[in-house]
């Protein structure tokens, strides 16, 4: 009351500065701790943890997930803002290799998209032979389609499948054709209150728990398998990248306990990513099945 | 001076500030003359009441003496022997006086603090200010929530606590009911006794009657009369100030 | 929508050790982020507000503008400074809470330095020129009127407190939402929504809305104590 000022003013900073301090973390990223950039996919059903929970138990490396649409998470690594990548767009990772942001790219393994939509089935693809016919049949009745619209790996992938069908939606955005701009789970959201196709990744689908009148209406197939690369970010570019720990956990993900780790890894149980790396010899690209 | 002042605190005699002069001020608001080339010299002495109609100018005069107000031309000079301090040797109690959100006490000491007195003398100083005042009863009630009349006093206080050697009033009364007006008239007075000068604008013809010793008439800006209670009031000089006293329109 | 409700109160009612985790993260970045904005914010309206400079204006209108600065917008920029290839990237402060902190207090320093602008300014109009006549020097008249515009300075210290844990655009961006490090209450709502979890999702929204009503229920009293005169 008296001196009331100068008291509020220390008290403020004395407030400030010790949370600031609390908050003061390594000034750089200590060995021991890995940033991983991971998609939205693995991280919303739950595989990243299982993954990471088991690497962070063998070897005390603790590994933080942030987690975004492959093309974003590209651009992360471009940027040095993360030691490593689980991604899944064959396309963009061989040019991220080849204009050198990377010192290391392992295949990991693979699941597959699932083409979801109305129970009722309005465009009637259930029987369809393939995606391509499948998408057809969506375009051909002018049913809803929600894309994802965000350049992640299931937006590029689903592109690929409408260039499988001879067709480019895209000039129809805004009309029958949606694009969300979101995540995977948003988009689920979204399509489920508007009743419309989209192409979701089988793990997320599998995790979501807002179905509403959605279903699997279209698997299988070769277009629709999904391969998951692990990439470390160059350390010759960015000095800072903890190379050597994000190379343990990329050779612990296609060594034999990542592998059957990534084949236990169940949800409804349902087996959701397959194992794709060739163990002990797998230095650099691996093979497609 | 030092012996006169209220409280009778200072050991050390003290140099005065008087006389206060002005020369040739004027104020002037988009190129309208507020103030208008004014020649004045207050000296210690007489307590001055500065009268006037409303926007005769005799707030605004009263803030260009205290250095609240920069007059846009003419000088205004301390020109005693204390001249340099003369900041510190005046104080201004306003109209409606602005008290913090504390105690009467704390409000008598927060001008003291400004100042730098020493803890032990300011608890000495706010006590004889709130006796003098008719306050002590009051020292630990928020101030905002003491009448008008008290608020006005506590001014006072605030005022006297610092031993000025000039204290001017900008319409002490105006917002006041006669009684609380009297009871301020007399510490004004008693104030004035101590040798403090005083130098206070008043609207209100019974008031100047009863405090001034001399008055200065405002008219339009301008100075037009300086005389001694009595002649003013009974010869003025001026048609402006006959028709003021008589309450009708100005020639 | 009831059985979500439903679980959203268990997970409230048995204190859930993530929730908790979740909710106190939160608290502790805004508002360690609305006390740097203060320490920043206060003095800069208390000098907008108590002195005249030429651009004053220019910079009141600018400061009033930034106020309504779309959080992600400030997320991007300050992720373009923190990142690896930003020129605050050798700090290594993203995707940890200190970055999610100085997102926050970039987007709350408008706020509490209009709001306050606007306070001080007032203040001065009723007294300054009573602390001008008892001689304070403009740094010691700000500092009285901070005590005397207490309430309603904080007041506007709780708009930035309310604008600070209501934001998820600024926070997701460059705290990069990472489970025990950098989630906070509305990156986890933004997630649990998304995988479809909508009962976590509830609770975090439910004591979101409880916090926000603490908040102004907080600040409608400073009002009235205000509004009393008395303090």
């Amino acid at each position: 009351m008296r001196r009331g000022a100068p008291w509020l003013a220390w008290a403020v900073l004395g407030l400030a500065g010790s949370t600031l301090l609390a908050f003061a973390g390594p000034a750089a990223a200590a060995p021991g701790e890995l940033v991983l950039g991971s998609t939205t996919s693995t991280r919303d059903s739950g595989l990243t943890d299982w993954l990471v929970d088991a690497f962070t138990e063998e070897t005390g490396i603790v590994v933080r997930t942030v987690a975004m649409g492959t093309g974003r998470a590209l651009k992360l690594g471009e940027r040095g803002d993360v030691d490593l990548l689980l991604v899944h767009d064959t396309a963009s990772e061989e040019r991220f290799m080849a204009a050198g942001f990377g010192e290391l790219r392992r295949k990991v393994m693979y699941n597959d998209f699932v083409l979801v939509g109305p129970a009722s089935d309005p465009a009637g693809v259930r029987d369809a032979p393939d995606i391509g016919e499948a998408l057809r049949g969506v375009a051909a009745s002018r049913s809803w389609f929600l894309s994802r619209g965000d350049d992640s790996g299931t937006h590029k992938a689903e592109l690929r499948c409408w260039m499988r069908a001879g067709l480019d939606p895209r000039p129809d955005s805004g009309t029958w054709y949606r694009e969300s701009g979101a995540g995977m789970g948003a988009t689920l959201n979204t399509a489920a209150e508007m009743g419309a196709y989209t192409l979701a990744d089988r793990g997320t689908w599998l995790r979501f728990g807002n179905r509403g009148g959605l279903r699997v209406v279209f698997e299988g197939g070769p277009a629709l398998r999904n391969v998951y690369g692990v990439l470390v970010v160059s350390q010759a570019r960015h000095p800072h990248v903890n190379a050597a720990d994000a190379r343990r956990f990329a050779d612990w993900l296609v060594s034999p306990i990542g592998q059957a780790r990534i084949a236990a890894f169940q949800l409804e149980g349902e087996t959701l990513f397959h194992p794709l790396a060739e163990p002990a010899a797998s230095a650099g690209e691996v093979g497609a099945p | 001076m030092a012996s006169a002042e209220p409280g009778n605190h200072a050991a050390v005699p003290e140099a005065g500030v008087l006389p206060l002069r002005l020369e040739g001020v004027s104020f002037e608001v988009d190129g309208l003359a507020l103030l208008d080339g004014i020649d004045l010299e207050l000296g210690p002495g007489p307590l001055s009441v500065v009268l006037g109609a409303n926007g005769a100018g005799k707030s605004l005069l009263l803030r260009v003496c205290h250095g609240l107000l920069t007059p846009t031309r003419g000088q205004v000079h301390w020109c005693g022997a204390g001249a340099a301090q003369a900041a510190d040797r005046c104080a201004m109690v306003f109209q409606r006086p602005v008290l913090l959100k504390r105690s009467a006490a704390a409000n008598v000491d927060y001008p003291l603090r400004l100042r730098g007195v020493p803890k032990a003398a300011r608890r000495d100083r706010i006590e004889r200010a709130l006796r003098a005042t008719g306050l002590v009863a009051l020292a630990e009630r928020p101030a905002r929530l003491l009448s008008g009349g008290e608020q006005q006093r506590l001014a006072l206080a605030q005022a006297w606590a610092l031993s000025p050697q000039v204290v001017f009033l900008d319409e002490p009364a105006a917002a006041l009911d006669p009684p609380a007006s009297r009871a301020l008239e007399r510490i004004v007075r008693e104030l004035a006794d101590t040798g403090t000068k005083i130098v206070m604008t008043t609207h209100d013809l019974e008031q100047a009657r009863r405090m001034a010793d001399e008055v200065l008439f405002l008219h339009r800006g301008r100075l037009l009369e300086r005389a001694p209670n009595a002649s003013f009031f009974d010869r003025p000089e001026s048609a402006e100030a006959r028709a003021f006293l008589e309450g009708e329109p100005a020639p | 929508m009831g059985d979500a409700f439903a679980q959203a109160f268990g997970l409230i009612a048995r204190l859930d050790p993530d929730l908790f985790e979740i909710v106190s993260l939160s608290l502790r970045v805004s508002l360690t982020a609305v006390g740097l904005a203060c320490l920043v914010g206060l003095p800069l309206g208390a000098l907008l507000g108590i002195t005249r400079f030429p651009g004053r204006r220019a910079v009141v209108v600018v400061v009033n503008a930034l106020m309504g600065l779309p959080p992600v917008v400030v997320g991007l920029v300050v992720y373009l400074m923190l990142s690896r290839s930003g020129p605050l990237g050798s700090l290594a402060l993203l995707f940890r809470p200190s970055a999610m902190v100085i997102a926050q207090t970039v987007l709350i320093l408008p706020i509490v330095t209009a709001l306050s602008r606007q306070v001080f300014e007032d203040l001065w109009r009723e007294y300054g020129e009573q602390l001008r006549a008892f001689g304070a020097s403009r740094l010691r008249a700000a500092a009285t009127l901070l005590v005397e515009g207490r309430y309603p300075l904080a007041t506007a210290v709780l708009a930035g407190v309310g604008r600070a844990l209501a934001e998820v655009g600024a926070v997701i961006i460059v705290g990069g939402n990472i489970a025990h490090l950098t989630r906070v209450m509305t990156t986890a709502i933004a997630l649990e929504t998304s995988r479809g979890d909508l009962s976590l999702a509830l609770a975090l929204g439910l004591i979101l809305v409880g916090l926000s009503i603490a908040v102004n229920g907080a600040a409608q009293l400073l009002q009235e104590a205000a509004g009393r005169g008395v303090g």
